[in-house]
């Protein structure tokens, strides 16, 4: 899962719902495998499969309008359950990005370490955003973690967005947390002389 | 500034990373066999020991069945997690509560009845309902595996310090109001994301009240206005209810400990980033009529109309309802039932069973509801049978099972059937929550008790007159 993360290109999926939980995103009874492989293959899955696991026609990743690997979703996206086979399932199926008005912490957290980005954005960038794919679903978005903005390209619209610098730093060199701390060891038992 | 919060999170904070998360000391780690499988092998992949394995308790309860745990689990995915664990467990010398043990049950039911989450302390789970265990005096939140393999691996994890939020509920409940109700009136009005950002004080006349059993109802529903986490500063009932447990301090250590715990509460000068102040006398007996738990009403209400809501919330709005079958406007007071599920993290320990045996004592269970009765853990589970409440819900037509979180995710073969209503005292009423089309009515043990015993959504307050 680990990769380089810089500028990236890409047409978006529209999925204008708010609230949309984890438990949706990846249902309880498939967070059973043992390993981090094949969650993509049922990301939404009861949205986007029917009982006898035909495709709903319906569902916007079943229509081939629509493509990318940017996921557009309404506000508090990830919220209730903190299940990070959430975050593999959206990375497993191919997305990079996922941009929002408001996600959910732990969620936020679990794409982070999975090096999926969040991207916040303004409610008003969103609706903007969300009315340009439905106008032209191969509006594309760019965003640029390095510069930290993202750029609707049907309207020219860019906004800023928010990161801290060390997880930037992170994405960026393909670095995970663990990484961080196991540097830092001496740090942790010092820690515990003083407090144990 | 000067919260309790911060006095338990600075004096945990291992060091802070300049325009970055702090690194926070992890006093413990509770592993169930969903969220941890893939952390451990992380570590091994890495080459790694755990840090500090005496830390870091393990036990299964999402896939468990809630019958016949003697034998082998049916399904072969299933089992073959729950086995993962103890074989995760033992290769890296972790405690492990097996699935046949007398000590297994839901993990944050057995946490705080062990004495394993203490007052000051720093926990977290791969789960979010670790907030629970807020209501012993921690800092308790869910975290995801990859927080759960740099635990394992440091005993630390890389975090943001949230936000803090104060909110006091004043006044008394009145007859028939739980814990429960009083979270799930927090949600209704804060929505669940109203507190997304955010570490949650539980204060005010209603919170020093409440048992510890509702205080770990509170705290456990924390995640659900968004919250991080939720907690209550600890007090003599805290300490009452840690008395004597099994890894809680003994002799001297008790008195020194309680001596500290003592000092963790708020300064009267704490400046909390928002603050909110509710009063118990607009609290009634509360239901959910949507598909998260925000969208919950008092029993007696109707549901909003859709002139009631936002333009850009109306999409969600209309969908929710139409999965559930309900319209804008309607009341669900009579509305008939299919199934009850009275337990979870959120309303499995002894006082629930409680509650839901004074409701349905001389009276008998509803035709055509299937009650599904499970305890926290297998302690609840004894205490059930030392009180006799076992046999006051026999005599009323309903069995126990085995512990387990069972239909509160429906891992296990504990599954809601598409379209059926089911009012249940879990945590969540999301789409296929319990089980593919299920709809869940999320309520206290009372008001289960209620629709247990008439078939309907019924006000508990008229069976206990």
């Amino acid at each position: 899962m680990k990769q380089k993360f810089s500028v990236i290109t890409s047409t978006c999926v529209p999925l204008p719902l708010e609230n949309v939980d984890t438990d949706q995103i990846i249902p309880a009874r498939f967070l059973k495998a043992t390993d981090k492989a094949g969650f993509g293959d049922n990301l939404f899955h009861d949205w986007r499969y029917n009982e006898d696991g035909s495709l709903k026609k319906d569902f916007v990743l079943n229509n081939p309008v629509y493509g990318g690997c940017i996921l557009v979703a309404g506000k508090n996206f990830g919220s209730g359950s903190s299940r990070e086979h959430a975050a593999w399932a959206i990375a497993g199926y191919g997305f990079r990005v996922v941009i929002s008005s408001f996600f959910a912490d732990i969620h936020k957290n679990n794409e982070l370490n999975n090096f999926v980005l969040p991207v916040v954005v303004t409610d008003s960038f969103l609706q903007e955003l969300f009315a340009s794919i439905a106008d032209n679903p191969k509006t594309e978005v760019e965003v640029d973690l390095p510069n930290q903005t993202v750029l609707n390209k049907a309207t020219g619209r860019s906004e800023k967005f928010e990161i801290n610098s060390y997880k930037k730093h992170c994405l960026m060199n393909g670095l995970d947390d663990i990484d961080y701390l196991l540097q830092n060891k001496d740090k942790i038992e010092a820690w515990e002389r003083l407090n144990k | 500034m000067n919260t309790l919060f911060d006095k338990i999170w600075d004096k945990h904070v291992v060091q802070a990373i300049a325009d970055g998360p702090t690194q926070l000391y992890i006093d413990r780690l509770y592993c169930h066999e969903v969220t941890s499988p893939q952390a451990f092998d992380g570590l091994r992949k890495r080459g790694l020991k755990c840090f500090r394995p005496q830390q870091i308790f393990c036990m299964p309860d999402h896939n468990t069945p809630t019958h016949d745990q003697d034998k082998p689990i049916e399904d072969p995915v299933s089992r073959k997690q729950v086995d993962a664990l103890a074989v995760n467990a033992r290769e890296f010398g972790l405690t492990h509560y097996s699935m046949m043990s007398q000590d297994n049950g839901i993990i944050h039911v057995v946490g705080p009845e062990k004495g394993l989450s203490l007052p000051g302390m720093t926990i977290v789970c791969g789960d979010s309902h670790t907030s629970t265990h807020g209501a012993v005096g921690a800092i308790a939140f869910g975290i995801g595996t990859s927080e759960v393999e740099m635990v394992l691996a440091s005993q630390c994890i890389l975090q943001q310090k949230p936000k803090s939020m104060r909110i006091t509920i004043d006044g008394k409940l009145g007859t028939g109001v739980t814990a429960k109700d009083v979270a799930l009136y927090l949600m209704s009005k804060l929505t669940t994301s109203g507190a997304t950002g955010y570490f949650v004080e539980y204060s005010g006349q209603v919170v020093r009240d409440m048992s510890m059993e509702g205080r770990l109802t509170l705290c456990n529903l924390s995640i659900e206005m968004g919250a991080r986490g939720g907690f209550v500063a600890p007090d003599d009932t805290t300490f009452e209810y840690i008395k004597g447990r099994q890894f809680a301090p003994k002799g001297d250590d008790w008195e020194k400990a309680v001596a500290y715990w003592r000092t963790l509460k708020s300064g009267d000068d704490a400046v909390f980033d928002k603050e909110l102040v509710f009063d118990a006398a607009d609290i009634e007996p509360m239901i959910t009529y949507g598909t998260n738990p925000g969208m919950g009403m008092g029993i007696t209400s109707a549901i909003p109309k859709l002139s009631d809501i936002d333009d850009s919330g109306r999409a969600s709005f209309a969908k929710s309802l139409d999965y559930m079958g309900f319209k804008p406007g309607e009341r669900l007071l009579g509305h008939d039932v299919d199934y009850v599920f009275l337990g979870a993290c959120t309303n499995g320990r002894i006082e629930d069973f409680r509650a839901f045996a004074s409701i349905v004592e001389g009276r008998k269970k509803a035709d055509g509801i299937v009650a599904w009765l499970v305890p926290g853990s297998w302690a609840v589970e004894r205490q059930i049978r030392e009180e006799g409440i076992d046999k006051v819900l026999h005599e009323s037509g309903f069995e126990i099972r085995q512990p387990g979180c069972s239909a509160c995710l429906a891992m296990n073969d504990d599954k809601v059937p598409a379209g059926k209503y089911a009012v249940s005292t879990s945590n969540r009423n999301f789409e296929g929550r319990q089980g593919p089309g299920s709809r869940t009515i999320l309520a206290s043990p009372l008001v289960a008790a209620a629709a247990a015993v008439t078939g309907k959504i019924t006000d508990p307050r008229i069976l206990m007159q």
